[in-house]
C-alpha cells in the first residue's frame, strides 16, 4: 500500500472539509487543512475521499489547497500541569492562547497542552530492578497542595527498571529508564492518550459508596455514587449550570473535570474567577487545586465541541488510572450531540430522529459506559472511580427528545429539573416526584453504616410525605385547604416544611450552599420529628391551629443555617419541638 | 489577492447560486454579482467543491437569469469598514450609508463575522445599568456586558420599551462614553421611523448607529445585519472605550431568513423546519456581549423577539432563551388591561443580578426586596386564581391581602410612563410603598434590620 503525507483540498462547507491523496491516512487521523494548517480529524473515508471536521473555522480553505497527516490519532497530553489548567475542546490552553494571541480566538494560534516552563520535583516510587508493568506507579510530583500526581508506566511498556531518581525538570524530563523486549526505554513524565479510545482498566466493579454533593436533595432523596453516571435535564433556566457548578464545588471527589460544551463564556468566567476563592470543604484548600476545566462555548468551532467532551473524559480517566476518584461535569450534552447532528448532516448521513445520527444514542452509551468503578491497572490492584454528570438541554423543554431519551437508557440517576419550580424560585429545581437514583440502596446501606442507621427509614418516610401531599393537592385544588380533615392538614405542613426547609437550597448563600451528611439527617429527621409529635397532640384534641403555629417553627425553618460545626444545636431544637407540644397538652 | 470573474451560473435555487468551472475559490468569500442591466448585489460562497461554488446572494436572486450575470469572487470574505466617525451615521442592512452624510473613511476593515472571545479573557459582568423602568431595574437587573432579551409577542409594545431602554439606560457613575447600535430585521417602516424619530427628539441620534433593514428589504441581508452592528459595537468598545448598548430587532426574522437558506440547500431540518444549526448560529450573535479583562468597554445585548404564537418553546425563543443570560417576557394579558410596560414579572429572570446589585452598586435591600416583591406577587397571583375557582369567600384573610398587593404591584410598579425615568431609589421606594400593604410578618424574605429601617410605617 502506498502511503502519501500530503493531499489536496475538495470541498469545504462550513466545518466539513473533504480532501484527496491521504492514501494511508485511518479514521480519526489527525490533519492539518490548508495553508492555515487549521486542525482537523479524518471522520469518514469513501475511496479515495478523506471527510475531515475541522476544529477551526474554514473561511478562505478552499479546493487545492493542502492537508498535512500527522500520522497520530487526536489525542491529549498527559501529566502535571493539568490541574488547573482551562483547555479548548482539542486541549490547547486558553491561559496561554489569551498570552500570546490576544483576547480572541484566532486560526492557527498554538501552545503546548502541558506547560513546559513549569518545574516539577519526581519521587521515585519504583526501584532500580522493579519489575514493572503498565499502570505501575513510577514516582509522584505533588502538583497541588491538593494532588499527588502519580506517573505511571504508559500502557505497552514493560520491563525492569533499570534507572530511576529523583529529579527536578519539566514534563520532558526523562524520570527512568524501563528495560524491555525491545530495549531500553526512557520515560518522561509526559504520555498520550488517543481521546476516542477508554483507557483501559483491570476490572470494573459496581459503584459502592455515594458521591456527596452537600445538595440536599440530591443526597439524601437521589444519591450520586463514585463511579456513577447521572442526568440533570431540564429547559433553560431551570438550574443545569448551577446544580453542574455546586457539584464541581463540593462533591467529594479527588479531582473535578468540568467541560463547558456549548454554553455561555461568562459561565466559564464565573468558574474560573470563583473557584480559585472557593476552599474545599475538607481540606480547606482552594477548589481550583483538583480543578481541570475544557471550556468550548457555544460560539466556539463547532467540531472541537464534538471533540470537548472525550477531551475531558481522558484526562478524567487518566486520574482515575491513578486510584482517584474523579467526577466529570459535561455541561451540556445536548449541545455535544448537536455537534454530532450538524457534522452527521453535512456528511449527508441517513438522519434518525430529529436529525440526530442514527448513532446518537451508541455514542451517548458509550461516553457514559467509560464512567465506573474500577481495580486500576498496576500490579498493586488500586481502586479509581470515575463519575459522570451530563446536563441535557431539551428543546422546549420536552423530556421525550431523542438526547433525554437516549440518556436515560444509560444513566442510572435522573435529576428532573421543572421550570414550574424554577418560576416559583424553588431552586434547586429537582422534581422530587418524577426523579430518581437507582443507587438508593447501596447509598442506604453505605449512610445507615456510616452516617446514621437511620438514614434510609427517614428519608423514606420523607419522601412518602411529598408524595402524599401531591395526591392531597389535586383535593386542595378542588375543595380549598380548609376541606381538609386536620391530620390531612398536619401532612400538609409537614411536606411544606420539607419542601422549604430543607429541599430548597441557596446555592448563592455562604452557609446554604453545602450541608454536610450527618447535617441533613439532623435536619430532615427534626422536620420528622415535628411530625411525630404534634400527630399524637392532635389525636389528644390539641387544636390544629396551635400545632401549625408552635413558635419553634420559625427557628426550624433557620435550621439550614446551623453551622456544621454547631450540629448539637439539632438536639437542643428537637427538645423545643417536644417541650413546646407537651406544653400545648398540659 | 487576484480577483476571478465568471459567467458560468448554472442554477439558481431560492437565495442560492450555483456556479461551475470556478478555481481557487474558497469558503466564506464575499462576491459581486454584476447583472447586464449594470445593478450590483453582494453574496457569499456558503460551499465550494471542486470547481462548483454555492453562493448565498444577500439582495436575493429575484429576477435573475443564469446568463444575465457575471460573478467576481472578492478573495476575502465580508467586511465593514469602521471609523469613529462611524457614530449618528445610518446604513443599509449591508452597511452601506442611508443618510445623507459623506462616505465612511475606514480607519480599519473588520470580517463581521468576528473571532470567538477567549474565555478566558471575559471578564465577569457586574455593572449595574439603570433602565429607569422598575421591573427590569429592581426585579430582572441588567449589567453591563449582559445578553438580555425580550421575548415579546406581535402586537406587544416591545418597542417603546426598547427606545426607552436606549434613552434611559445608564450607569450610575458618570463621565463614561457610552453608545447605542441599534439594528432591525425586517421590521416595517412605521417601527423604523419611531425608532428614528425617537432617537432624532431626544439627540440620541448623535451617539447610535443605525443599520436598517425593513420588512420589504432583502430577506437574506438578515443573515448580514446583526454580525455588522456587533463589527461596529466591538470596534467601539474595545478600540474606542465605548460602552455599547446594541439593540437588535426582530429576531424572529432573521431566523426565518436562516431558515429560507438552510430549506433551499436541502438541509436537514431540526423543529419546525429550522436549521439544527440555529442554536451555534445564534450563539455566535449573542456571545458577542460580554467584557474583556483590561479593557475599558463592554457590550450589552438587547435582542428583541416576536415569539410565534406566544409560544415560549417555539424553537427561536426556546434557543434564544439557552443563550442569552435571562429574558424579559411582555404580557399580552397585561398589555390588554393597558398596562405599560407589560412585563410578565414571573417568568422573567436576569442571571446575572446578584453580581450587579446590592451595597456600592444600588441599595443594600435591594436583593431582600427584590425577592420579597417576586414571592409576594407570586402569591397574590395564586390566591387570585383559585378565587375565580372558589370564590374570593374561600380565601383566607391574609389571602386577600395578597390579591390586593397583587393588584396594586400591577397598577404601581409594573405601570409607568413611557417618559418615566425611575431611579433605583425610586423604585425600591415604592417597592416598600407596596410591601407596607403586608404585615411585617409577611416578610420573611427581608432582613429584619431592612424592614426596620424602611418599612413605612405611616400608611
Ligand atoms: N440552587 C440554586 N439556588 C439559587 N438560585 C438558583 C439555583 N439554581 C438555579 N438558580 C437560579 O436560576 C438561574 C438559572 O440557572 P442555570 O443558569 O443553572 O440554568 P440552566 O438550566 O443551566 O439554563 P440554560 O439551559 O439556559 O443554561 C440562575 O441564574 C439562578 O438565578
Ligand atoms: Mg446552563
Amino acid at each position: 500500500m502506498s502511503t502519501n503525507n500530503k493531499g489536496e483540498v475538495v470541498k469545504v462547507s462550513g466545518p466539513l472539509v473533504v480532501a484527496r491523496g491521504l492514501a494511508g491516512a485511518r479514521m480519526y487521523e489527525m490533519v492539518r487543512v490548508g495553508e492555515a494548517k487549521l486542525f482537523g480529524e479524518i471522520i469518514e473515508i469513501r475511496g479515495d475521499e478523506y471527510s475531515i471536521q475541522v476544529y477551526e473555522e474554514t473561511e478562505g480553505i478552499g479546493p487545492g489547497q493542502p492537508v498535512f497527516r500527522t500520522g497520530e490519532a487526536l489525542s491529549v497530553e498527559l501529566g502535571p500541569g493539568l490541574i488547573r489548567s482551562i483547555y479548548d475542546g482539542v486541549q490547547r490552553p486558553l491561559d496561554k492562547i489569551a498570552a500570546q494571541y490576544g483576547e480572541y480566538i484566532v486560526r492557527g494560534a498554538e501552545s503546548p497542552s502541558l506547560d513546559r516552563s513549569m518545574i516539577w520535583k519526581f519521587e521515585p516510587v519504583a526501584k532500580i530492578g522493579d519489575h514493572v508493568t503498565a499502570g505501575d506507579i513510577l514516582g509522584t510530583v505533588r502538583e497541588t497542595k491538593l494532588v499527588v500526581h502519580k506517573i505511571l508506566v504508559p500502557n505497552g511498556v514493560e520491563g525492569t527498571v533499570k534507572k530511576i531518581s529523583s529529579v527536578e525538570g519539566n514534563v520532558d524530563t526523562v524520570i527512568a529508564v524501563i528495560e524491555t523486549d525491545k530495549g531500553p526505554r526512557e520515560l518522561t513524565m509526559v504520555q498520550r492518550w488517543p481521546v476516542r479510545q477508554p483507557r483501559p482498566v483491570a476490572k470494573k466493579l459496581p459503584p459502592l459508596e455515594p458521591l456527596t454533593t452537600g445538595q440536599r436533595v440530591l443526597d439524601m432523596f437521589f444519591p450520586m455514587t463514585k463511579g456513577g453516571t447521572a442526568c440533570v435535564p431540564g429547559p433553560f433556566g431551570s438550574g443545569k449550570t448551577v446544580v453542574q457548578h455546586q457539584l464541581a464545588k463540593w462533591a467529594n471527589a479527588n479531582i473535578v473535570v468540568y467541560v463547558g460544551c456549548g454554553e455561555r463564556g461568562n459561565e466559564m468566567t464565573d468558574v474560573l474567577m470563583e473557584f480559585p476563592e472557593l476552599k474545599d470543604p475538607e481540606s480547606g484548600e482552594p477548589l481550583m487545586e483538583r480543578t481541570v476545566l475544557i471550556a468550548n462555548t457555544s460560539n466556539m468551532p463547532v467540531a472541537a465541541r464534538e471533540a470537548s467532551v472525550f477531551t475531558g473524559i481522558t484526562i478524567a480517566e487518566y486520574f482515575r488510572d491513578m486510584g482517584y476518584s474523579v467526577a466529570l461535569m459535561a455541561d451540556s450534552t445536548s449541545r455535544w450531540a448537536e455537534a454530532m447532528r450538524e457534522m452527521s448532516g453535512r456528511l449527508e448521513e441517513m438522519p434518525g430522529e430529529e436529525g440526530y445520527p442514527a448513532y446518537l444514542g451508541t455514542r451517548i452509551a458509550s461516553f457514559y459506559e467509560r464512567s465506573g468503578n474500577v481495580i486500576c491497572m498496576g500490579s498493586d490492584k488500586r481502586n479509581g472511580t470515575l463519575s459522570l454528570i451530563g446536563a441535557v438541554s431539551p428543546p422546549g423543554g420536552d423530556f421525550s427528545e431523542p438526547v433525554v431519551q437516549a440518556t436515560l437508557r444509560v444513566v442510572k440517576v435522573f435529576w428532573g429539573l421543572d421550570d414550574k419550580l424554577a418560576f416559583a424560585r424553588h431552586f434547586p429545581a429537582i422534581n422530587w416526584l418524577t426523579s430518581y437514583s437507582l443507587y438508593q440502596e447501596v447509598v442506604d446501606k453505605y449512610a445507615n453504616d456510616h452516617y446514621n442507621p437511620k438514614w434510609s427509614e427517614v428519608r423514606r418516610r420523607a419522601m412518602a410525605i411529598l408524595q402524599r401531599e401531591a395526591e392531597l393537592e389535586e383535593l386542595v385544588r378542588l375543595v380549598g385547604m380548609d376541606a381538609l380533615p386536620a391530620d390531612d392538614r398536619l401532612l400538609m405542613q409537614a411536606a411544606k416544611m420539607i419542601r422549604e426547609d430543607f429541599l430548597h437550597q441557596n446555592a448563592f448563600d455562604e452557609l446554604d450552599t453545602y450541608t454536610s451528611m450527618v447535617k441533613q439527617f439532623h435536619l430532615l429527621s427534626t422536620i420528622l420529628h415535628y411530625y411525630d409529635e404534634v400527630r399524637p397532640a392532635l389525636q389528644k384534641g390539641v387544636p390544629l391551629s396551635k400545632l401549625l403555629t408552635l413558635p419553634v417553627l420559625e427557628e426550624i425553618s433557620k435550621a439550614k443555617l446551623i453551622p456544621e460545626n454547631k450540629l448539637e444545636q439539632f438536639d437542643e431544637l428537637r427538645n423545643k419541638v417536644s417541650e413546646q407540644v407537651k406544653a400545648l397538652l398540659a | 489577492m487576484v480577483t476571478k470573474e465568471y459567467r458560468t451560473v448554472k442554477e439558481i435555487i431560492g437565495p442560492l447560486m450555483l456556479i461551475e468551472g470556478v478555481e481557487g475559490i474558497t469558503y466564506g468569500e464575499l462576491t459581486d454579482i454584476r447583472l447586464d442591466d449594470g445593478t450590483m448585489r453582494r453574496g457569499r460562497v456558503l460551499e465550494v467543491h471542486k470547481d462548483k461554488a454555492v453562493v448565498q446572494v444577500f439582495e436575493g436572486t429575484s429576477g435573475l437569469a443564469p446568463q444575465g450575470v457575471t460573478v467576481k469572487f472578492l478573495g476575502k470574505g465580508v467586511e465593514l469598514g469602521v471609523s469613529g466617525d462611524i457614530l449618528g451615521r445610518v446604513f443599509d442592512g449591508f452597511g452601506r450609508p442611508i443618510d445623507d452624510g459623506p462616505p465612511i473613511i475606514p480607519e480599519k476593515w473588520l470580517n463581521i463575522n468576528g473571532n470567538p472571545m477567549n474565555p478566558y479573557s471575559r471578564d465577569y459582568p457586574n455593572e449595574f445599568i439603570q433602565t429607569g423602568i422598575s421591573t427590569i431595574d429592581l426585579l430582572n437587573p441588567l449589567v453591563r456586558g449582559q445578553k438580555l432579551p425580550f421575548f415579546s409577542g406581535s402586537g406587544l409594545p416591545h418597542s417603546r420599551m426598547a427606545a426607552q431602554v436606549a434613552r434611559q439606560a445608564r450607569v450610575l457613575k458618570t463621565g463614561e462614553k457610552f453608545a447605542v447600535i441599534f439594528a432591525t430585521m425586517g421590521i416595517t417602516f412605521e417601527e423604523a421611523e419611531f425608532f428614528i424619530n425617537d432617537f432624532r427628539r431626544t439627540g440620541a441620534l448623535e451617539r447610535a448607529v443605525l443599520f436598517i433593514n425593513l420588512a420589504d428589504d432583502p430577506a437574506i441581508e438578515r443573515i448580514a445585519v446583526p454580525r455588522m452592528a456587533l463589527t461596529v459595537a466591538e470596534f467601539l468598545a474595545y478600540e474606542k472605550d465605548m460602552h455599547v448598548l446594541v439593540i437588535l430587532t426582530d429576531l424572529t426574522n432573521y431566523c426565518e431568513a436562516l431558515r429560507e437558506i438552510s430549506a433551499a440547500r436541502k438541509e436537514v431540518p431540526g423543529r419546525r423546519g429550522y436549521p439544527g444549526y440555529l442554536y451555534t448560529d445564534l450563539s455566535t450573535i449573542y456571545e458577542r456581549a460580554g467584557r474583556i479583562k483590561g479593557k475599558m468597554g463592554s457590550i450589552t445585548q438587547l435582542p428583541v423577539l416576536t415569539m410565534p404564537e406566544d409560544d415560549k418553546t417555539h424553537p427561536i425563543p426556546d434557543l434564544t432563551g439557552y443563550i442569552t443570560e435571562g429574558q424579559i417576557i411582555l404580557s399580552r394579558s397585561l398589555h390588554a388591561q393597558g398596562i405599560y410596560p407589560p412585563v410578565d414579572v414571573l417568568p422573567s429572570l436576569s442571571r446575572l443580578k446578584d453580581k450587579g446589585i446590592g451595597v456600592g452598586k444600588t441599595r443594600e435591600d435591594h436583593a431582600n426586596v427584590m425577592n420579597q416583591l417576586y414571592a409576594a406577587y407570586a402569591r397574590g397571583k395564586n390566591a387570585k386564581e383559585l378565587a375565580v375557582v372558589l370564590g374570593e369567600s374561600a380565601l383566607s384573610e391574609i389571602d386577600l391581602l395578597y390579591v390586593k398587593f397583587a393588584d396594586a404591584f400591577e397598577d404601581r410598579f409594573i405601570r409607568q410612563g413611557e417618559d418615566e425615568n425611575r431611579s433605583i431609589e425610586d423604585s425600591l421606594r415604592i417597592g416598600w410603598e407596596l410591601l407596607g400593604l403586608l404585615p411585617k410578618s409577611e416578610l420573611k424574605r427581608v432582613r429584619p434590620e431592612f424592614i426596620e429601617k424602611y418599612y413605612p410605617e405611616n400608611k
